[in-house]
């Protein structure tokens, strides 16, 4: 049986289940969560060292890096100056070339500044890094990314957080056929359903934080997140029966007494 | 007179008073910081954790020391 796997920059991940590691109670329940969740890519920022006491445990004792990929992101950035400071130190931390863009434009809804987003990604791009990009469903605004350069296209399904499930399956079905990097819904996942509906629209992979850190159970909505996009991903591989108003039985007449 | 021989420098916000001659090493060292879960910035410019020894500090200088944390 072939293997699918999902491929973003030549590297290879067997889940598309992508987690973020904010807002948890702790890191000890991050942790937890995303082993349960068997992501193998995991979101973090870039902050300042608390320098007053740097014998506290960090991120990088919990979750090695050396077993699941850390994806460096840009959270908190308005500017495309600021959020290329971040990524460049964060390659530094560690030799990270694979990052998450997100330049944010507006506080209250966290909507992406595409304008300044794409010259970000040009930037970044040029300098080695595979950007893959949050970006805002706007299939025109995604195929400029594209072309310049973004190893991955993640649109949102709804503002960051909102846990409001994917307000745009249109835009999204219409992505997915001009998209030729891998398209990952990045913010606004609520309920495993979502997941599922993500992966049924034919995305490669799903970006979930907010709805399994902030979950009342956290450990079980990782496991229900695992298994949603995996059951998304194999109902849109399987090819689905095409829909139709009129019943069609699903017992032969034949023999009937 | 001894604070001739210091310098003032700002550590990610925080005001520090350090020796003269003091280099990015022995500010890291100082602080224990762990040097391979970090990156360092002078002035605004990253700095190759290889010369942390070669940099020596100057008056109102500013570092940024950061790492990894969580985050969506």
């Amino acid at each position: 049986m072939n293997l699918d796997l999902l491929k973003i920059a030549n590297k290879k991940f067997k889940s598309r289940l992508i987690v973020g590691t904010g807002k948890y109670k702790n890191m000890q329940e991050c942790a937890k969560a995303i082993k349960i969740s068997g992501a193998q890519i995991v979101t973090v920022a870039v902050r300042r060292v608390n320098i007053s006491d740097t014998s506290k445990p960090i991120l990088m004792d919990y979750i090695d890096p050396k077993k699941i990929m850390y994806l460096p992101n840009t959270a908190g950035c308005f500017t495309s100056k600021d959020a290329l400071r971040t990524l460049r130190l964060a390659r530094e931390i560690g030799g990270w070339k694979i990052v998450k863009l997100e330049v944010l434009g507006d506080k209250k809804n966290l909507f992406p500044d595409m304008i300044e987003t794409l010259k970000s990604t040009e930037v970044l791009t040029k300098e080695g890094f595979k950007v893959m990009v949050y970006c805002n469903d706007d299939p025109l605004m995604c195929k400029r990314l594209e072309n310049s350069g973004a190893a991955a296209i993640m649109p949102l399904a709804a503002p960051i957080g909102s846990g409001l499930g994917i307000q745009n399956k249109t835009n999204i079905k219409i992505l997915r056929n001009q998209t030729k990097v891998p398209l990952i819904i990045d913010a606004g996942i609520g309920q495993a359903s979502d997941a599922v509906e993500a992966m049924e629209l034919g995305c490669d992979a799903v970006l979930i934080n907010t709805a399994i850190a902030k979950a009342k159970n956290p450990f079980q909505m990782a496991e229900s997140m695992k298994y949603a996009v995996i059951s998304g991903r194999k109902s849109f591989l399987s090819g689905r029966i095409i829909p139709n108003l009129r019943g069609s039985a699903s017992t032969t007449n034949k023999g009937l007494i | 007179m001894k604070k001739k021989n210091k310098i003032k420098i700002v550590v990610n916000g925080k005001h520090l008073s350090v020796k003269i001659k003091f280099s990015l090493k022995n500010l890291i060292e100082k602080l224990k910081t762990p040097i391979n879960k970090v990156a360092i910035e002078l002035n605004e410019e990253i700095i190759d954790k290889k010369k942390l020894s070669k940099i020596f500090l100057k008056n109102k200088d500013k570092i940024e020391i950061v790492h990894f944390i969580g985050g969506g």
